[in-house]
């Protein structure tokens, strides 16, 4: 067996195998479902690893499968790709700690962990994607094994929250197949390429290909929340924490994103995509999309719900960073796809948590909090500071890059506001939880102690992730310059995509 | 080897017979000739794989004078689909009629279609195809009618009169066609066929005799009462097969007998045809208030897909265009075979389950059954075009060939129609979260909901990822445009 051809597969193997398994185990035997579901996380970690590695060094993994004429089903790995899967496989086994302790006693669990694994390896499918039919195929994957998990509770709400879910993402799925077959046609069934494939086209088909990029960046934009197509992020909240911290940072957000950032740098090209002047679109969609979020979030009193407007937010730093043409924006830009991810996890699982110990829900409930679970407070606040931007946590080193990348391209005069004012509205709305938190006595009783204070403030299995993950995004901020890390790999990238 | 070509008739048709003369032993002899019917579908499949095309003249009289047999990789593919469908139906059945007083009915008849469409597949001449058509077309009604409720019957004696009125329209453009030819075995037909009135009256008579049988809109009206009164094993065999036997009829006269008589605006009239099958289909499907109506007008509008496929295949530029349609064609007719058969199988088991078939009320018998409901799901995925399903293959096909053909609306109607069903199959998937008690297994009645699983398992990941072949299968033994010598 030759490895190079196989390890983007078995990666995807890894987890869809146990989650077709936990389909059909019974209902009580918990013991053997936890078991598949870290195991098989355990060794998507360990073949991620090899693949790094392998990656680093320019060894070149691709599986390669015919699916029709001109339909070819190909996992390749290359410096995006690997940011992407690791981001995902070290969440996803975060998470899926996270989530046996958080679904412990509820129903319906191994249809819950099933779709759980499904939706990774959806979202490992695409990131190893070598072209678009493939993206696509686990683009639409990704809709189905989420939709069941934001109707997971089954209540009316839930219903609503998933079926609005999917009617904005098929929409966009339907507008992103029309985009890749379209292109197809065009320039013929082509692997993504490092600076671009579509360069090389006559003139005369410049007007079709401008349509193309806005049929496929809207479809991508329904899942990158870009706005006017957030309005399924915010109503998908009522699914489970665990599967909040899925949609907005370890999956289907991030595919929206990464699928931009695919588009532009190894479809288009950032200097074609500049050159027909579809740049500025995705750049002022990202600008409009970042202050509008935040804007949003200011007045939600929701914990859950502040977080999605944040997450509007947030994610479009990702476009606004492959829309500014350079490598230093693109370091910025891609290094977010991560910083991002590793933050607002770290935000939704302390919401998560206040939610299941307390059953705190709102804002408003939340004053005193710190003084009862001090070191899930200490984690938010982690959290809330990276996305304001304050150093040394991870979201400083992203702002950072984008704004030197702005200058750098010499579009400071209208990016460098958008960031600024975009920092103070993140400050407006994460201060003020904070202060409350920390600062503000307890008045009233907690809504709903479900968790006792123990040695622990709550449940182990949820104490213990989003430490895990505070500590990444302090690691991500602080060691920003070491090897093998996100900073250094999205450098690797740049330099891969400009030919540096 | 050429047995294979016979035994796919004769095991069908001496499982019918015997059954009728032990009617104790129906469903054992019913189940053992339809899983040896599997195999001689399988090794002609293998045979035609192998050598192109396979025919056989019974007795060894020649064409035009004794009953030839003929396969070639459409017919072959098409066969061992049926009989795949077949099998997954049969055993449900034996579930499904287990202690009921239709068993001894249903056996007989049943095997008599399956006898009929497999002879319909292989027959190689315009009267033995008139012959099987009507023979499918008994059975099906009878089958129709073994429902029993008024309901049923009411759709039956419509169901009948219609599929006389077609296949009486048919056997007219045949008798035509031999006052003309003075031979009706295709493959000398297809060479002497001229462009001349005669010849386009018998090919207007013929294809609309088919349409009524394939129930392309507008004259699809039968079809959703027939198919959704009927038992499910029945209905699912009705939707799945005979219906895409009407359409393979189609499909082979227009490409091998007629290719020369086919205009662009024919091509336009089937897109049209289909679009507004599928639009009005879906439309239908979404407003229905029982599951298997549901199905029953989703088939109405999956046949409209395979018409959109045609101006593509006759008119199109050039040989590879029209080769990628033809394969996406058949992939997306075969799809729809296992993912209808399993919707329908699946909605029997609900039915029996909840003693009603009404979507609003289904929430809790379809969680009570997860098996079940994510066989739903599958076949739902499949009928959506969603990957991974071979129909999601088989649409990308049909959306690059119209883009090349820059046949815009036909690209829209396939988004919107794909966005429809959609609508319609998540309506049911949404009953399937609620709070009702789960059961401690997922598979709670094997039997029974294994077949529908199978089903939905091929449309979706068999058909989605190892379906490659069917492309150069059918570009050896096809010739488009008419069948040389």
């Amino acid at each position: 067996m030759n490895l190079d051809t196989w390890l983007p597969g078995l990666i995807v193997l890894s987890s869809l195998l146990p989650g077709l398994m936990i389909f059909f185990l019974r209902e009580g035997s918990h013991r053997l479902r936890t078991s598949l579901n870290l195991s098989g996380a355990l060794l998507k970690l360990l073949l991620v690893g090899i693949m790094i590695w392998g990656v680093f060094h320019e060894q070149v993994y691709e599986t390669r499968w015919t699916l029709a004429p001109g339909l070819e089903l190909v996992l390749h790995a290359d410096a995006l790709s690997v940011l992407f899967v690791t981001l995902s496989t070290v969440l996803w086994l975060v998470t899926t700690v996270y989530a046996i302790g958080y679904l412990e006693n509820s129903p319906h669990r191994s249809r819950f962990f099933g779709f759980f694994s499904l939706c990774v390896t959806a979202t490992v499918g695409l990131a190893l994607a070598g072209n678009l039919v493939t993206f696509v195929i686990f683009y639409e994957a990704l809709t189905l094994a989420t939709y069941p998990l934001v109707a997971h509770r089954g209540t009316p709400e839930a219903l609503r929250g998933a079926r609005i879910y999917l009617k904005y993402t098929l929409g966009g799925g339907t507008l992103l197949l029309l985009g890749v077959i379209w292109l197809q046609v065009l320039a013929g069934p082509n692997d993504f390429v490092e600076r671009g494939i579509l360069g090389s086209l006559p003139d005369a088909l410049y007007p079709q290909l401008q349509l193309i990029f806005v049929l496929l960046i809207a479809g991508l934009g329904v899942k990158a929340a870009l706005f006017p197509l957030h309005g399924w992020l915010p109503q998908a909240m009522v699914a489970p924490a665990p599967v909040s911290a899925l949609l907005h940072a370890v999956a289907v957000v991030k595919a929206g994103a990464f699928g931009i950032v695919r588009v532009v740098y190894d479809v288009y090209g950032v200097e074609f995509a500049h050159e027909l002047g579809l740049l500025t679109i995705l750049g002022t969609v990202a600008a409009i999309t970042i202050l509008y979020g935040s804007l949003r979030a200011l007045t939600q009193d929701n914990l859950k719900k502040r977080l999605a407007y944040s997450t509007v937010s947030q994610v479009s730093y990702i476009a606004l960073g492959t829309a500014i043409l350079g490598p230093i924006a693109t370091i910025g830009g891609v290094v977010h796809l991560v910083h991002q991810g590793v933050m607002k996890i770290t935000l939704f699982f302390a919401a998560g948590n206040y939610a299941e110990t307390l059953g705190v829900h709102k804002v408003s409930e939340m004053d005193g909090i710190g003084s009862r679970m001090p070191g899930t407070t200490l984690t938010f606040t982690i959290g809330a500071l990276g996305m304001i931007g304050v150093p040394p946590v991870a979201g400083f080193v992203s702002k950072w890059y984008l704004g030197l990348g702005a200058v750098e391209a010499g579009q400071a005069a209208w990016i460098l506001p958008v960031l600024v004012a975009s920092s103070l509205l993140n400050a407006a709305y994460f201060l003020p939880i904070l202060y409350r938190a920390w600062f503000k006595q307890a008045t009233l009783a907690w809504p709903a102690e479900h968790i006792p204070a123990k040695r622990l403030e709550t449940h182990p299995a949820l104490f213990w992730p989003p430490v895990v993950t505070a500590i990444l995004a302090l690691a991500a901020g602080l060691f920003a310059a070491a090897p093998y890390s996100p900073l250094e790999w999205a450098q690797l990238i740049a330099n891969r995509e400009y030919g540096l | 080897m050429t047995d294979s070509l016979i035994w796919s008739i004769a095991l069908p048709l001496l499982g019918s017979l015997l059954s009728v003369v032990l009617p104790a032993w129906a469903n054992r002899i019913g189940l053992f000739s339809v899983l040896a019917t599997v195999g001689t579908a399988a090794s002609l499949l293998w045979l035609v794989a192998d050598q192109g095309e396979v025919s056989y003249a019974i007795g060894g009289w020649t064409p035009g004078l004794g009953i030839a047999l003929r396969a070639d990789a459409l017919s072959a593919l098409l066969l061992f689909m049926t009989a795949l469908v077949a099998l997954a139906a049969s055993v449900y059945a034996s579930a499904y009629f287990r202690h009921t007083a239709q068993q001894r009915h249903y056996w007989p008849l049943w095997l008599l279609l399956l006898t009929a469409l497999n002879a319909l597949f292989l027959a190689a001449d315009l009267f033995n195809l008139y012959v099987t058509l009507e023979l499918l077309g008994l059975a099906a009604v009878a089958l129709t009618a073994l429902g029993g409720k008024r309901a049923a019957l009411e759709a039956a004696t419509r169901y009948l009169l219609l599929g006389l009125l077609g296949s009486l329209t048919f056997l007219a453009g045949v008798v035509l066609l031999y006052a003309g030819y003075g031979t009706l075995d295709m493959q000398s037909l297809a060479q002497r066929l001229v462009p001349e009135p005669s010849s386009w009256t018998a090919a207007t008579l013929i294809t609309s005799g088919l349409l009524i049988k394939t129930a392309l809109f507008p004259l699809h009206f039968w079809l959703p009462p027939a198919h959704a009164n009927a038992p499910a094993p029945v209905s699912a065999v009705l939707s799945a097969l005979v219906v895409k036997a009407a359409f393979y009829l189609v499909l082979r006269v227009w490409l091998d007998l007629f290719a020369p008589l086919a205009t662009s605006g024919l091509g336009h009239l089937f897109g049209l045809l289909g679009a507004s099958a599928v639009l009005w289909g879906s439309w239908c499907a979404i407003r229905a208030e029982r599951l298997k109506l549901l199905a029953a007008y989703s088939t109405v509008a999956q046949i409209g897909y395979l018409f959109l496929f045609l101006p593509l295949i006759l008119q199109g530029a050039d040989a590879v265009v029209r080769q990628t349609a033809l394969g996406g064609l058949v992939l997306m007719a075969i799809g729809h075979g296992f993912a209808k058969s399993a919707l329908f199988l699946a909605a029997g088991v609900i039915q029996q389950r909840a003693g009603h078939d009404r979507i609003r009320d289904l929430g809790g018998t379809a969680q009570s059954l997860p098996a079940t409901t994510f066989a739903l799901a599958l076949a739902g995925v499949a009928l959506i075009g969603l990957p991974p399903s071979g129909a999601f293959l088989g649409k990308w096909q049909l959306i690059a060939g119209a883009i090349r053909a820059e046949l815009w609306p036909w690209v829209l109607v396939v988004l919107v129609g794909s966005l429809l069903a959609a609508a319609y199959v998540f309506r049911l998937l949404g009953h399937a979260f609620g709070q009702a008690r789960y059961p401690s297994r997922a598979l709670t009645i094997g039997r029974e909901e294994i077949p529908a699983l199978g089903l939905a398992m091929l449309a979706t990941l068999v058909l989605g990822l190892a379906s490659a072949p069917i492309w150069p299968l059918l570009q050896r033994s096809l010739n488009l445009g008419g069948i040389g010598p």
